[in-house]
């Protein structure tokens, strides 16, 4: 499959920090794309050159084959941007009739797609009230419908779950899914790892305005994994010493070990047959990406940056 | 372009769809209507009658006192300072005698407070008598006196305002209430617009839902449709006013009885004067009416209107962008807004000050150079404007105060684009006057 975004060299410094620095990666078309890393890592700026709102200061942007054109290629992307925003005193039909007809759909295009997107999340009889008559759920619903009712190409959607009931997110869930099966290439932003792990193809991790993960989610896993396999005995064992591993945890018949260098998976269960041990089961433990995310931002000065707001 | 309209009915459409601009559109006119319907009102049936007991030591007031309707003296025996309110007077005068040319305090009491008007007809009125009994004791007859003064106050001031060869009869008080009344328009509406434009802004900003548009559209698209939008509903209502007045006074006019309209017409077909030969002579009220239309109609109303409305939408466009700049920087904090929009209010209120002394002396210096420069010329030069052109505004000033208002509002909006591009999307932080400034001065 082609890329539909290629990020190459971006750089956009403000005047008292680089918010992003030398950034390059591609997002393949259909895939659903994690853009991970801390409060204040340069996400937002990162997102604000794809949406054609900031311009970068130098590199380049390829989009779905050609040099990034934001006032043309705009139509084709979709942006849901953290802090949600929707007109409050406007009537939601008028309001995503409006915001649809400054995506560039004529006035009956939006209105068959705003009709089949209400029908299909239960939101037909919201179409003469106010925004500020919804609960927080519901205007998330509301927007996300606004983002992705052009049907765009490229579909970016930052902290898209928050504020949601698990009924609510499971519905989104899908219809994301949905929309990356039509065809259409999802960015991710967050930093909820779990929803990534579950959702995301492919995945970068920016921290200080630099890249500095990327890859798949099992690739990512295996690069950092610790060789660390738990094991359910059928008893618990008497006393457990080898020299292929070290126990790093025991809960009676529950056992985490770590394998020392040289050795490998299958000594371990030398080592517990030998012993005459029923094992009920043995699994690799691998590191969740939460656990991956701490250990590269921890100790870097991601937190102090936080709160450093931009000045331009 | 499209998008730009796009925006433009909206922010037409919410907002002249708004119960509350209906109601200010219908009810303003009635306000004022109703304002000098009272006001009026008032003048007529709200004065205090004085019925006032003078007791003379002298014994000459009686009968040189002039006698109102508000004001009247009675010379009764019997009555004073103790009984007077129990006799059916209101305020009881002691006159003492002359002493000489000496100055001499005349008491009146009174149970209720008199005004300061009545005062000063009392007091006028008892100096004619006393100048009066001054000319008479210098030998003068009172017949002549008396015939004097019933032919003096002859004369009628009627200014003619010289126009290349023609003349044409100007009326200061109506041009300064044109004058006056404009721009005080200009004023109230600048801050009307200018204010909402701002809100406006601020509400997108806070709402974040600038984000979201300006993922669609350009950020200058976005001040420009509301601008011009919230400009478009500054016209509708100044267009409803037009035709809510106009309607007004034709349905007023429907009270008017039929032989009163008719000597009004024939008083404006012989320019003033009844026919030589007419059957009847015009009445009082028929007078009143002619000459009320024929003030209103020495004013070059075609020129006033469209340059009130060329200076609206200029004096707008040029402010309603440094709103829009300012609601751009602002964070939730309605506080930085007040001390953000100091620097602009200022000159508005400063315009207003200049135009309030414009209307009276058009032609001072500062009036001209105020009228010129874009900060304070739609005010100062509506108030100008009234008195006339050529003659008070020649064509290069007003032609100075056009151009240079355009290019103002030029300037402004570009100035404002550039700060609002970048304020639009800044959240959590206090911006100073400084980084304002280097927005808008740098490159790309």
């Amino acid at each position: 499959m082609s890329n539909i975004l290629e990020l190459h060299n971006l750089k956009k410094y403000y005047a008292t920090q680089k918010a992003v620095d030398d950034i390059s990666f591609s997002i393949k078309q259909g895939s659903i794309f994690g853009l991970l890393g801390p409060n204040g890592a340069g996400k937002t700026t990162l997102l604000r050159m794809i949406t054609g709102i900031f311009f970068p200061d130098s590199g380049r942007i390829q989009f779905d084959g050609k040099d990034f054109d934001p006032l043309n290629d705009i139509i084709k992307i979709g942006y849901m941007p953290e802090e949600r925003g929707l007109y409050k005193k406007m009537k939601i039909g008028d309001q995503a009739l409006y915001l649809a007809q400054l995506k560039g759909l004529s006035r009956s295009e939006a209105m068959e797609k705003i009709k089949f997107w209400f029908k299909r999340l239960e939101m037909e009889s919201w179409w003469n009230k106010k925004v500020e008559d919804l609960s927080k759920g519901m205007s998330q619903k509301l927007q996300f419908v606004i983002t992705v009712l052009h049907e765009p190409k490229l579909i970016i959607l930052d902290e898209p779950f928050s504020g949601l009931d698990p009924l609510n997110a499971s519905l989104i869930k899908d219809e994301i899914y949905g929309l990356a099966q039509r065809g259409s290439t999802i960015i991710f932003s967050t930093h909820r790892m779990e929803q990534v792990e579950e959702i995301c193809d492919h995945i970068v991790l920016v921290n200080l305005g630099q890249k500095i993960l990327d890859g798949t989610v099992g690739d990512i896993k295996q690069q950092f994994k610790e060789n660390k396999f738990s094991i359910k005995l059928s008893e618990v064992p008497a006393m457990v010493n080898s020299n292929s591993f070290e126990l790093a945890d025991q809960q009676a018949n529950a056992l985490t070990v770590r394998i020392n260098e040289g050795f490998r998976s299958n000594d371990v269960l030398q080592y517990f047959l030998q012993q005459n041990l029923t094992i009920e089961s043995f699994n690799e433990i691998l590191p969740s990406l939460n656990e991956i995310f701490i250990n590269l931002v921890e100790g870097t000065n991601a937190t102090s940056r936080a709160f450093q707001k931009m000045t331009t | 372009m499209n998008k730009i309209s796009l925006i433009i009915q909206r922010e037409y459409l919410t907002r002249v769809k708004n119960k509350r601009f209906i109601l200010t559109t219908i009810l303003m006119p009635l306000l004022i209507v109703g304002f000098i319907a009272t006001a009026t009102f008032l003048a007529i049936k709200g004065k205090d009658s004085h019925k006032i007991a003078v007791i003379d030591n002298n014994s000459f007031f009686k009968g040189n006192l002039k006698n109102s309707n508000e004001v009247s003296f009675d010379f009764p025996a019997g009555v004073d300072t103790t009984n007077y309110l129990t006799k059916g007077y209101t305020d009881i005068i002691l006159i003492p005698k002359f002493e000489g040319s000496q100055k001499v305090n005349y008491i009146i009491r009174s149970k209720k407070r008199i005004s300061i008007t009545t005062e000063g007809t009392i007091s006028d009125r008892i100096n004619a008598a006393i100048e009066d009994k001054m000319l008479q004791d210098a030998g003068i007859n009172k017949l002549i006196l008396d015939s004097i003064h019933k032919q003096s106050q002859f004369a009628e001031l009627k200014a003619v305002e010289e126009n290349g060869s023609t003349t044409k009869e100007s009326n200061a008080a109506l041009s300064y209430a044109i004058g006056f009344g404009s721009g005080m328009l200009i004023y109230i509406t600048m801050f009307i617009y200018g204010a909402m434009v701002m809100r406006g802004v601020m509400e997108e900003k806070t709402n974040r839902i600038a984000e979201v548009v300006i993922s669609s559209v350009k950020p200058f698209q976005l001040m420009m449709g509301k601008i011009i939008g919230i400009g478009a509903v500054g016209l509708t209502q100044f267009l409803m006013w037009i035709i809510l007045i106009v309607g007004l006074t034709t349905v007023a006019q429907a009270f008017i009885p039929h032989d009163v309209l008719e000597q009004v017409n024939t008083l404006q077909q012989y320019n003033g004067q009844m026919p030589a030969g007419g059957m009847v002579k015009a009445g009082e009220a028929a007078q009143q009416i002619y000459k009320v239309q024929h003030t209103i109609s020495t004013a070059n109303w075609p020129v006033i209107i469209g340059c009130f409305i060329f200076y609206f939408l200029g004096g707008y466009l040029f402010y309603a962008a440094l709103f829009a700049a300012v609601g751009s920087v602002v964070n939730e904090d309605p506080q930085d807004a007040q001390s953000l929009m100091l620097p602009i209010t200022m000159p508005i209120i400063f315009s207003f000050i200049i135009m309030s002394n414009a209307v009276q002396d058009p032609s001072t210096p500062i009036a001209i150079w105020a009228s010129i420069i874009p900060f304070s010329s739609p005010m100062v030069m509506m108030a100008r404007i009234a008195y006339g052109i050529p003659g008070t505004v020649p064509y290069w000033q007003l032609a100075a105060s056009m151009a240079s208002l355009i290019g103002g509002f030029v300037f402004t909006t570009w100035l404002s684009g550039k700060i609002y591009r970048t304020g639009i999307l800044m959240y959590g932080k206090k911006v100073t006057w400084k980084e304002m400034g280097k927005w808008a001065f740098r490159k790309s």
